[in-house]
């Protein structure tokens, strides 16, 4: 020992058991037994160095890296014979015996001479009382069954037996009640692995299902194409799905659904096919070309031979029905409303509202002896005393000039715009309306052979559309925006108001026989009236698209067509019956279109020819078409 | 007036139902020990019709149950037990407390425990209804069985989940009642119909899950409790029905039997018996040493004629289904180490093949690799080094696919690295009017015996593509048919147009005077198109309630029309990609 304590210097370091990086930011790694500083080693080994003393030095094996010092240590035979013995498990100093004789001190043999000489305790001889204690607890819980013994280990779990041996079909109450729970939907080609290429995402399906919420997602997954089995991931959403299905088995409030099970052939009524019931007009036939502007009006007279439109380009054209001529042209200056052909085929007279003006037109397009009848009409009053114009603000004037050259007899000056004329069947009669919601002068009814006019209402009750005489009876109808008001003219009364269930009537046309009424509204409806069924509507049709502009009733057949502003003309078949106790049967058979939609709006009326089955619609195309 | 008033909400629907809320509060019990309840006793609220009547007026958003429900939990022992619970967690804190050790001991041993035996019973009066609700009970099973032994469950459920499954796995093989598998992303489908149950289950790959954090294990651990002991009667009623011992014991004479070698790697007994079982190499033992059991005979019964033909069709299924049963007999497989033993095993077996794997891979191994009698290689990789020359060296999806077409499909297309066909799902019963994948179609010419080279194939398929095609088009077209007449006119008025626009400019007109081309009226289309005209006439006529049942139907039928057509639009576009791309190479 005491050679190595001289060959080596003493350089035992003084800093103790720490942590040697402490120290490393130092040059010195500690202080010796004299307080000076004990200095790094100057060059640090690295691995190669250390793999090639590692090669080199025979004595590497027994070399020691000292990290309080930082210097290497060769351990000389002695220690390692030392380390040999430990790692052993021996004894470090050779020379122990560990296996020294036993001296045995306490042994089994009772000796003379006990080692101590104390009396034993009483405890040690009778029963423990707090033992006692102890037990007469347990035996007391035992007894109370507060204690229980050691249960018997049953594992009562996965122990099964035949629980359906002896099976009672007899139902629960409860069963009744029971909703089973849906089955998960079983999975598609979506689902596979390898799908084919069809149901993979394009990127903008891709797209589109990241951006979805996922409650919106058609797949809750996005389809993917593995070329191999071993390529299959995990999926990341199993347990979540697990979960999400237990939740709906216990937390999803159920209901029984019945499911609508129809065939959509069976919703469709059955209707009398629209063959039977021809005849109708079918195809255009011909275009009356002409006007400038869109044509507000036309008019056919009663002998069915021709035809009056009224447009706002300011003119009034007559058309020869059959060969679409235009026969004559009158410039009354100011876009035309409305025109209305006098239904006497005793007289021709033309009535055409425009501005404020109410113009009585003499086409002369008939033979002498109507042209002398309609003439004698005009003059009659002529000769009799001069109008008396007691209403005062409308003003009867004959033309004159070149105005009564173009065939213009009678002006009627209104006080306000007219917006629409009507005659009366007897063709004496002629009503004129001026919208306006804020007087009751809304309606004139003028008598031509007297020269007279009037308004038959004293009180404003909303702004007329239009309106209509009844084609046998004295009773004249009244459209305002949202009702039909039904007036007896001889006992000056109102008979009846019918509820249109529509936001705003824009047109109404009274069946021949007087008994029912059509109403077109702005909001795409048409409503049928029976008058002796009740004051609402009987059918309400939805057939259009867009505004209705126009209604029309055929004078013969059992028609009526309804012009709207998505450019289709519907015919529909509407049989009325004498029979009161049947209603009528109402089929539509054929949708006309040929109009060309301009500034948004379609056709704007629509007529019957008197006998035939045509129907004439004028457009914002400023085009006049014949259906037959 | 006479009599007492009638108050809001005393009869009627409001006193049927009851909030959650307050069902809780009358069944005395903790919110948790009310979902474990209404998990095993299988109570769920109920929508009611009019919501808001039952809801006293409010419109707030309650959940409902009904009061018959409640009224039955009230009368359930097993609430008596979770009571019991509460106070055993109660005197345990408190021995704890007071660190009374062998009071926390004893208390531990009599831990209160319960049995849903009877609960079973009441919730499936018959075994058919608790093998309806069975597709649950083994999703959720096989999804526990593969969990680790982590404690995010008892390790026991766990143990005793991965018994029931293997249980069942063996049922389903020596029944042979698999129908249908499925690989989807998600996991494997299965499809066995047992008693004339269909019975769907997906097991998850191989994988250890991650776990996710927002899921209450909680709430799957009940529904895990109560699963368990569903499949376990149901497993012992089912082999009791084959006459097979319960639990399950491996048949000693049979001659597959797994090499006594390899048991002494495995450090338990009882763990081992189980590994040899879930290596569903081996058949069971029976209760009956059986001779094989005949097959019991359809009888024929002589009935009107509407019947015999359902008959027919019938006894044609059960032949085809017979005859499925026996796809792979007769085959030998050995399975290479990287394709899903477990899934493959329980396939083959399923269909009488037999099968083998590594011995490093799995306990019950049965032959070798070297085996020359092997038929068929089932592997999963680019490439072998070595090659025996007698056996098909196939990829997984063959069987798969094989098991769905119900019989042995052509094993070129699935060799050895080569591009699979798309794997179909078998759950898909494709209407009329549905998209059908080509490949669907050739499965099923194949099912129909037609063996037809491989282009004449192809140009099969084209032709009913064209079909398809053309059928589509007729569709359109009979949407279309009048505005195309629409347009004719169109185009007519417009050429009336130009010559009115010319004559009114005062040119004089081109006089050119065309020879008329007869215009040939087709009657079918004419009369198709009055058709068309009468039922869009018709439909104008519709009540709007009808109307509005009726647009939605077609608006549905539209939709499915369609999204056939996009998907084939798809797969159009996607072969004529493959097309191009086949002919540049060539070039």
């Amino acid at each position: 020992m005491e050679d190595i304590a001289l060959s080596f210097p003493d350089i035992r370091n003084t800093v103790g058991n720490i942590p040697v990086e402490w120290y490393k930011d130092f040059p010195h790694i500690g202080y010796n037994l004299d307080g000076k500083k004990i200095y790094k080693p100057i060059r640090n080994k690295d691995e190669l160095d250390d793999f090639l003393d590692k090669m080199e030095n025979p004595e590497y094996w027994r070399t020691v890296h000292d990290k309080q010092t930082g210097s290497d240590i060769v351990l000389s035979d002695d220690q390692v014979e030392l380390v040999n013995r430990l790692q052993r498990g021996q004894f470090g100093d050779v020379n122990f015996n560990e296996y020294e004789p036993m001296v045995e001190f306490f042994s089994s043999d009772v000796m003379i001479h006990p080692i101590t000489n104390r009396p034993a305790d009483k405890r040690s001889f009778i029963p423990s009382l707090t033992e006692k204690e102890k037990v007469s607890k347990l035996v007391h819980a035992i007894k109370m069954g507060w204690l229980k013994p050691r249960r018997v280990e049953d594992d009562g779990r996965g122990r099964y037996y035949d629980l359906w041996a002896s099976e009672d079909s007899s139902i629960l109450a409860r069963h009744r009640m029971h909703l089973p729970a849906p089955k998960i939907p079983l999975p598609g080609h979506h689902e596979s692995y390898n799908p084919p290429p069809e149901y993979l995402f394009t990127d903008e399906e891709r797209a589109l299902w990241e951006q979805q919420d996922p409650g919106d997602r058609k797949l809750p997954f996005v389809p993917r194409k593995y070329s191999s089995l071993r390529q299959v991931p995990a999926f990341s959403h199993f347990i979540h799905e697990r979960f999400e299905r237990c939740l709906d088995l216990y937390l999803c409030p159920r209901q029984r659904k019945m499911r609508v099970n129809v065939n959509p052939e069976d919703l469709i009524p059955q209707l009398p096919k629209p063959k039977d019931l021809q005849p109708f007009p079918t195809t255009q036939s011909l275009v009356y070309r002409g006007h400038s502007g869109l044509v507000r009006s036309i008019s056919v007279s009663p002998s069915g031979q021709w035809l009056a439109s009224g447009s706002d380009d300011g003119s009034v054209r007559f058309w020869e029905v059959c060969s679409s001529r235009c026969m004559k042209m009158v410039q009354v200056g100011g876009a035309v409303k409305s025109v209305a052909w006098n239904p006497n085929p005793s007289v021709c007279l033309l009535a055409v509202a425009l501005d404020s003006v109410v113009l009585i037109l003499s086409p002369s397009l008939a033979d002498k002896q109507v042209i002398l009848s309609s003439e004698r009409l005009l003059s009659a009053q002529q000769e009799g005393e001069e109008p008396a114009e007691g209403n005062g603000s409308v003003v009867w004037s004959e033309a004159e000039g070149e105005e009564l050259n173009q065939g213009v007899r009678l002006k009627i000056q209104h006080p306000k715009a007219v917006h629409q004329v009507v005659w009366h069947a007897k063709g004496d009669y002629l009503a004129s309306v001026m919208p306006d919601n804020t007087s009751h002068l809304q309606v004139y009814i003028h008598q031509l052979s007297r020269r007279r006019s009037q308004n038959p209402f004293s009180r404003n009750k909303g702004l007329v559309q239009c309106v209509s005489f009844h084609p046998i009876r004295p009773y004249f109808f009244v459209a305002t925006q949202r009702s039909i008001r039904i007036y007896n003219l001889v006992k000056q009364e109102m008979t009846k108001k019918l509820q249109a269930n529509s936001k705003w009537i824009s047109s109404m046309a009274v069946h021949p026989g007087g008994d029912h009424v059509i109403c077109g509204s702005y909001d795409c409806k048409l409503s049928w009236f029976d008058l002796d069924l009740s004051t609402k509507p009987y059918k309400m049709l939805r057939h259009h698209k867009k505004a209705v502009r126009g209604v029309a009733y055929h004078r013969l057949y059992p028609l009526f067509a309804s012009a709207s502003d998505d450019g289709s003309v519907i015919v529909c078949h509407g049989t009325v019956y004498n029979d009161l106790l049947q209603n009528p049967l109402i089929v539509p058979v054929k949708v006309l279109r040929g109009h060309v939609m301009t500034h948004d709006l379609g056709v704007l009326d629509v007529t019957f020819h008197p006998t035939q089955p045509w129907v004439f619609s004028s457009g914002a195309d400023a085009t006049i078409r014949l259906f037959t | 007036m006479g009599g007492l008033q009638k108050k809001k909400f005393e009869r009627g629907s409001a006193t049927n139902y009851i909030t959650r809320n307050r069902a809780r509060k009358k069944l005395q019990l903790s919110l948790p020990d009310f979902r474990r309840l209404c998990i095993l006793k299988g109570i769920y609220p109920h929508e009611p019709k009019h919501k808001k009547k039952v809801n006293k007026g409010s419109t707030a958003p309650r959940t409902f149950y009904l009061l018959k429900d409640i009224r039955f939990l009230l009368h359930e022992p097993i609430v008596g037990k979770f009571r019991e619970y509460k106070i055993f967690v109660r005197k345990l804190k408190k021995a704890y407390g007071k660190t009374e050790w062998s009071a926390v001991e004893r208390l531990r041993e009599n831990k209160p425990t319960y049995k849903l035996d009877h609960i079973i019973k009441e919730r499936y009066p018959t075994f058919i209804d608790a093998l309806r609700d069975i597709d649950d009970a083994l999703c959720m099973c096989f999804l526990f069985s593969t969990f680790a032994r982590t404690g995010k469950c008892h390790v026991q459920t766990i143990q005793l989940c991965k018994r029931l499954t293997v249980e069942w796995m063996n049922y389903v093989i020596t029944s042979r009642s698999l129908r249908k598998v499925f690989l989807s992303i998600k996991g494997i489908y299965y499809q066995a119909e047992v008693m004339g149950q269909l019975i769907t289950w997906v097991v998850p790959y191989q994988f250890s899950h991650d776990h996710p954090v927002d899921v209450d294990y909680r709430v799957m651990a009940t529904f895990t409790e109560l699963y368990t002991t569903l499949l376990g009667f149901v497993n012992f009623r089912l082999y009791n029905s084959l006459n097979l011992v319960y639990p399950p014991k491996l048949d000693s004479n049979a001659e597959s039997e797994p090499k006594e070698e390899s048991e002494d790697d495995y450090a338990m007994n009882s763990e081992s018996y189980l590994e040899k079982l879930s290596a569903l190499s081996a058949s069971l033992a029976r209760v009956v040493s059986s001779a094989e059991e005949e097959e019991a005979q359809l009888d024929h019964f002589p009935t009107e004629g509407e019947d015999m033909e359902k008959m027919e069709a019938r006894e044609k299924e059960l032949k085809q289904q017979e005859a499925q049963k026996k796809l792979f007999e007769g085959l030998k497989f050995y399975l290479n180490r990287e394709v899903p033993r477990e899934s493959l095993a329980f396939i083959i077996r399923c269909f009488g093949g037999q099968v083998s794997w590594d011995k490093s891979v799995c306990i019950g191994s049965t032959y070798e690799m070297t085996d020359e009698t092997i038929t068929h290689h089932i592997i999963d990789r680019p490439s072998v080094d070595k090659q025996y020359i007698n056996r098909y060296y196939i990829q997984p999806q063959w069987v798969y696919d094989c098991v769905n077409a119900k019989v042995l499909l052509p094993v070129e297309d699935y060799f050895l690295g080569v591009t699979l066909p798309p794997h179909l799902s078998p759950f898909v019963e494709e209407k009329e009017g549905d998209y059908v994948p080509p490949e669907k179609l050739k499965i099923m010419a194949l099912q129909r015996g037609e063996k037809t080279g491989n282009e004449q194939e192809e140009e099969e398929e084209e032709e009913e593509e064209e079909e398809e095609e053309e059928e589509q088009e007729e569709e359109e077209e009979d949407d279309n048919g009048d505005e195309e007449d629409d347009e004719e006119e169109v185009a007519e008025e417009k050429n009336l147009k130009k010559m009115e626009e010319q004559r009114s400019q005062g040119k004089s007109l081109q006089v050119k005077v065309t020879p008329g081309k007869l215009k040939v009226e087709n009657k079918a289309r004419l009369e198709q198109e009055e058709k068309a005209e009468e039922k869009r006439l018709a439909i104008m006529m519709m009540k709007k309630k009808e109307k509005y049942l009726y647009d939605k139907i077609m608006f549905g039928k539209k939709r499915k029309v369609r999204e056939a057509n996009k998907l084939a639009a798809k797969r159009k576009a996607h072969d004529d990609a493959e097309k191009a791309k086949k002919k540049k190479a060539r070039k």
